[in-house]
């Protein structure tokens, strides 16, 4: 699995990609207050997380250039968040049902 | 190429920044990092041995001895000290550091400094636990498992035992990170992934459990802290929490542990049993694989530990469902080891011996496994013995005897030294008796219901605990003469050939022991 | 070759710093474990509690973080550009937001302590055990993560050193890259601490 030297770490990232990722990301946090403040349905606190995950996933791809990254380290931080699921999955396996 | 290497001075007489002391201890060279972290493990395992005998001689006649208090205490720190500072960082850190560069065709581990800092937390971290046996409270009694919401009131000093295996946590950890960035960058030209000897596959395995595991453990016992010094409730019923939770977390980590132990055990026997049947290894890359395997779904079976601490129904019949699904990867090692067995032409020196008991008494304890991973069985034999024996059966007859076959069959290498054959057959035939007679009759005592980590008990349990403690005695025996005759060795025996054992892999083609820098050029493999 | 190798230890570097945010990931998971276990088992109460957070603060610190990721990521741009007093000057900018940061979690701490909320406290036992629970986990929650925020400002005024005196450069910069990384993994946990302590009410 020789890698070629010219991945992720080599890439410089734009200062200009990295001001819009941060504007996208302001905008996503007065998106989710308003959200929370609105309460527009029991679906509220979903749709926070589901903005969460989206600002996590604008700083993993671009600040942290996973986006250049080769399949190893993507793959890798699945499996990871997976894992991390499945156990807490299969912990409320027992908090729910007992 | 043999020649030229042999030319140049080992690792032993290598001359640093450093004299005496300091030149083990700042040194990068993951060879001496290796020497220092068995010298060290040694001392502790013979220390954990120590205080098992102290509880089976307590057993005999309990109360005469040594009082309940201190019982509970021994058992608890011999525990620690076996689990925590011996078997866990155990093969990865002594045989892993020294070999697995040697292995793949490298001159060090990925980050050599990285890695004199894992030595360094160890011994903090092994400094910690130490003074907590000695320190005002009194040493731990909750058992190694510090299970809450005991661990949260009780006296003894377990705020500083668990600090003391937070640090050794994140040892394990930074190790594993060192591993498998070394697996991954380090590889000799030519050495690609299913070319990796077989204990480097388990290395990689386990550097993953190392990394994707003890991270629970570190915040597990951050909760402990937390609730001992400021209170907080998480694992107190009178504050809202669940005792039930620390299980969890606890055992999502532990469980996995059990293949840290594991795994490089595997590895150690899959590189031994080859080298001694006269031929290559059955099925390399399901071996290899199934490694991953059993690390992946090793992952999600941690309720077993747990199916009478009143978790739910549901969870306990998953549970024992994947529990069931590891055996699988597992009993494909075994089947592979004895196919490359079958037909071999076998040398009978020493390492094999010990090879073989590996086998047999693992087999054991994963059989055993199956009995106490299935619901019906376990509900009645949780409490009891029978969970004592199968865990030293999986832990001194698998991890333990695999640390003993490593210590015979790189002992050369390492050490640059022959030992005697015979008197290394004389102990490992004691060891092997009295091992079967300590733990096997603990199998029996607990069928017939003897409790675990009780003090006393109905006089007719009385003649198995005196047949199990004769044989802590034989045990102490066996390895008494093993030890005696490697030390032996260590400063008489005869100088050592780079191959004594006929060994394929990359460390028995430079001299014994190895040049500080491995290899004068960079060996290239080829088919 | 020397060129070859050293090409190859950046990226191992770089691997090495990837393997140990992985760890954190657990590590933090573990905690968001608990959060969803007792979050499951005290709805109303967490519900209730979250709406006495300072929502005011707690965006603000969000927006505080967010920016200064952006400030890392660019200084660490700017040193692959060579451009290292823009990468000096923003550094600096990103200790210093997480030295705000720090500061408005504390005034929120020592606001609740002024009010006898912390562990183990008189006025928090005498609480629902769902509302000991929300704050137990709040305060170890954002404590762990303040630690986090507090080493990364520790490392990254090392780096303003390093890159002063010229140990960082345009063609080694393994060190500003994983600093970088660890930083953006904080303000990540930081991403979903916000809503789950004040935005779900
Ligand atoms: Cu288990």
């Amino acid at each position: 699995m020789a890698l070629n030297a010219t991945e992720g770490g080599d890439h410089i990232g734009s200062y200009r990609t990295y001001f819009f990722i941060w504007a996208a990301l302001m905008l996503l946090l007065v998106a989710t207050i308003v959200v929370a403040k609105v309460e527009v349905s029991k679906y509220s606190v979903l749709l926070n997380l589901f903005i969460a995950t989206v600002k996590a996933g604008l700083v993993l791809f671009f600040f942290m250039h996973l986006k250049y990254e080769n399949w190893f380290l993507k793959g890798v931080l699945f499996m990871v968040l997976v894992m991390l699921a499945s156990v807490i999955g299969l912990t409320f396996s027992d908090v729910w049902y007992r | 190429m043999e020649s030229t290497a042999s030319e140049c001075e080992s690792f032993y007489h290598e001359k640093g920044k450093y004299k005496g002391i300091l030149s083990w201890l700042m040194s990068t060279d993951h060879k001496r990092i290796g020497i220092q972290y068995l010298v060290a493990l040694l001392t502790f395992f013979s220390v954990g041995v120590m205080l098992g005998l102290l509880i089976r001689l307590s057993l005999i006649a309990p109360g005469t001895f040594i009082g309940q208090e201190t019982y509970n205490r021994v058992f608890s720190v011999h525990g620690i000290i076996m689990i925590f500072l011996f078997i866990i960082p155990g093969v990865p850190v002594a045989f892993g550091n020294f070999f697995l560069p040697i292995m793949i065709g490298a001159r060090d581990v990925a980050f050599p400094r990285l890695n004199r800092f894992t030595w360094w937390t160890y011994l903090a971290g092994a400094t910690l636990v130490a003074l907590s046996l000695f320190a005002a409270g009194g040493a731990p009694d909750t058992g190694w498992t510090f299970y809450a919401p005991y661990s949260i009131r009780a006296k003894a000093n377990i705020t500083l035992a668990v600090t003391g295996v937070f640090v050794l946590g994140f040892s394990s950890i930074l190790t594993g990170i060192n591993f498998v960035t070394t697996i991954h960058r380090l590889r000799a030209p030519g050495m690609t992934w299913f070319k990796l000897p077989l204990f480097v596959w388990t290395l990689y395995a386990t550097g993953w459990v190392q990394l994707l595991a003890t991270p629970v453990l570190a915040i597990t016992l951050v909760f402990i802290i937390l609730g001992r010094v400021f209170g907080v409730g998480f694992f107190d019923p009178s504050k809202g929490g669940d005792p039930i939770l620390y299980e969890h977390l606890f055992w999502t980590y532990s469980h996995p542990a059990v293949y840290i132990m594991v795994l490089p055990a595997m590895g150690i026997i899959s590189e031994v049993i080859p080298v001694f049947a006269r031929k290559k290894i059955f099925g390399y890359k399901a071996v290899a694989l199934s490694a991953i395997g059993i690390a992946s779904v090793g992952y999600f079976v941690w309720g077993h530990h747990m199916f009478t601490s009143g978790m739910s129904d549901t969870a306990r019949i998953i549970f024992s469902f994947i529990t069931f699904l590891v055996a699988v990867p597992s009993g494909i090692k075994i089947f592979n080891w004895v196919s490359t067995l079958y037909k071999g032409s076998i040398v009978g020196s020493a390492p094999i011996y010990f090879a073989l008991t590996f086998i047999f008494l693992f087999s054991i304890g994963g059989l055993t496994g199956l009995i106490i991973g299935s619901l019906e069985p376990n509900l009645q034999l949780h409490g009891t013995y029978f969970i004592v024996a199968h865990f030293h059966y999986v832990m001194f007859g698998g991890a333990g005897f695999a640390i003993l076959t490593a210590l015979h069959y790189w002992f050369p290498k390492m050490f640059g030294r022959m030992y005697p054959e015979r008197p290394a057959k004389i102990g490992w035939f004691i060891l092997f008796i009295g091992f079967n007679v300590l733990y096997f009759s603990m199998f029996i005592l607990g069928y017939e219901g003897m409790p675990r980590r009780y003090f006393d008990y109905p006089a007719r349990y009385f003649p198995l605990h005196l047949v199990s403690t004769i044989g802590s005695w034989i045990l102490a025996a066996g390895l008494a003469i093993i030890a005696g005759n490697l030390l032996r060795a260590l400063f008489k025996g005869p100088k050592a050939p780079a191959d004594p054992w006929g060994g394929r892999t990359l460390e028995w083609t430079i001299p014994s022991p190895p040049p500080a820098e491995n290899f004068v050029e960079t060996p290239v493999i080829r088919d | 070759m020397v060129q070859a190798e050293k090409q190859r230890d950046r990226i191992g570097a770089k691997y090495g710093m990837w393997l140990f945010l992985f760890t954190e990931i657990l590590f933090f998971g573990g905690m968001f474990l608990l959060y969803s276990v007792y979050r499951s088992k005290y709805p109303v109460e967490f519900h209730a509690s979250a709406a006495e957070e300072n929502l005011l603060l707690g965006s603000i610190n969000t927006a505080v973080l967010l920016t200064s990721s952006l400030f890392i990521a660019v200084a660490i741009s700017a040193v692959k550009k060579g451009n290292y007093r823009l990468s000096v000057i923003l550094q600096g900018a990103t200790i210093l937001m997480g030295i705000v940061f720090l500061g408005i979690k504390a005034v929120e701490w020592f606001e609740k302590i002024a009010r006898g909320i912390y562990p183990n406290s008189p006025v928090l036992d005498k609480m629902s055990m769902g509302e000991i629970l929300f704050f137990g986990l709040y305060y170890v929650m954002t404590g762990i993560h303040g630690l986090h925020v507090l080493i990364g400002v520790c490392v990254i005024a090392f780096m303003v050193y390093f890159t002063l005196t010229g140990n960082i450069t345009r063609e080694n910069f393994s060190k500003i890259e994983n600093t970088g990384l660890y930083w953006h993994f904080v303000d990540i946990v930081w991403i979903y601490l916000f809503p789950l302590f004040y935005l779900i009410t």
